[in-house]
């Protein structure tokens, strides 16, 4: 075997200490970032329908505003976020607009003597399906499902 | 390529002269019982790093002190033996400082020209049962509160001052949030700054003068 007459006791050791040394990086190092990284890749899924009281609640025509809770435990605290937007009434569509600006994430508000809803933070407005109007908004206000069962509509919310 | 860059920062660093000073002293013939001082050194490590990752989910607040330790063990990957390390270590370093401290002692290497040595070894040994009794509050489970409640107790046991030293301990009379908040804030910055800091004197002293030899007969 011409190859091991070519390998001194040095590069032995140098070969064998880089192996090793590599294998216990990685069994130290690898729980260390996933113990980092874990509850970034923990997805919390949500999949539910709302219930948002008796359509007859919101008049058609006008924006109405309406809010829903959800409870949601991060680490080691139960932390209660609140969602809210717009119903939208146009004849038998009823349309669920997120208040959620689409440019940062801000909370829009129905202004009824300008007909739009005015973000607060960076004077974008919506027109009252959604749709962008003026302002740095990429896309329009988003919606969510909406369903409508013996009179009572419900969203539709999902994450994750 | 990368013996060019190594080169470039040794030229300027002086890397080499830093790593004979430190790695190729001469030493004595010396046993297995001089390799405590750097498994001490390694310890501290361990507990500085595994530290520095429980303060990522770790919350020093009654509230949310125990529940966040129960989410780093049972929720986060790894979280059990991160703490592990850092619980099991904790108590080690403790046992492993004192031999130290022991092989010191019966081999009389305090002697001049290594009192100062051993001065700052006391001090590092004193640093770090301070560092075993503020982590011990942490958890803040039955244990934890009872163990301190003792420890500041016995504390406070000193004449005259005492009730002042309890009471400066616990940041009031008895032991409350505040209590955790310090104890949390001296086990993870004044006290690794100061061990940090002393070992670094401790560690300078041991490269300018040498180790002394395991004693014979004739000594």
């Amino acid at each position: 075997m011409p190859g091991y007459q070519h390998m001194s006791r040095r590069d032995f050791v140098q070969v064998v200490t880089a192996f090793l040394g590599t294998i216990m990086g990685a069994v130290i190092g690898l729980p260390a970032i996933g113990y980092l990284l874990s509850p970034a890749l923990k997805g919390q899924k949500s999949d539910a329908w709302i219930p948002l009281g008796p359509l007859d609640n919101y008049p058609p025509d006008v924006p109405t505003p309406f809010s829903f809770t959800r409870s949601q435990v991060n680490g080691w605290e139960k932390t209660v976020n609140s969602y809210g937007g717009f119903i939208v009434r146009n004849g038998d569509e009823v349309l669920a607009l997120s208040n959620i600006c689409t440019h940062l994430s801000c909370r829009v508000v129905w202004k009824t003597e300008q007909a739009l809803y005015i973000c607060p933070c960076h004077d974008a407005a919506f027109f009252k399906d959604g749709t962008v109007a003026s302002g740095p908004p990429p896309h329009p206000l988003e919606a969510y499902e909406t369903k409508v069962e013996e009179g009572v509509l419900y969203v539709r919310f999902v994450e994750g | 390529m990368f013996q060019k860059i190594l080169a470039w920062l040794d030229e300027r660093m002086g890397l080499t002269t830093i790593y004979h000073t430190v790695l190729d002293r001469k030493v004595p013939k010396v046993n297995w019982f001089f390799t405590l001082g750097s498994a001490s050194l390694f310890l501290f490590l361990i507990q500085g790093i595994t530290g520095i990752m429980l303060t990522v989910y770790y919350v020093p607040s009654p509230d949310h002190a125990y529940d966040s330790i129960q989410y780093i063990m049972n929720e986060v990957s790894f979280g059990w033996l991160i703490r592990g390390i850092h619980h099991w270590s904790a108590s080690l370093m403790v046992l492993v400082v004192f031999l130290h401290m022991l092989r010191t002692f019966f081999y009389a290497a305090y002697k001049y020209p290594r009192e100062f040595t051993w001065v700052t070894g006391v001090l590092l040994l004193l640093l770090t049962l301070g560092m075993g009794f503020t982590g011990y509050l942490l958890p803040w489970n039955q244990k934890a509160y009872w163990a301190t409640t003792v420890g500041t107790s016995i504390a406070g046991a000193v004449p005259l001052i005492g009730p002042f030293i309890n009471q400066v301990l616990r940041g009031g009379t008895e032991l409350s949030a505040v209590t955790l908040a310090r104890f949390f804030s001296v086990h993870i910055w004044w006290l690794p700054a100061a061990i940090a800091a002393i070992i670094g004197t401790h560690l300078y002293m041991v490269i300018r003068l040498g180790i002394s030899a395991v004693p014979d007969k004739e000594d």
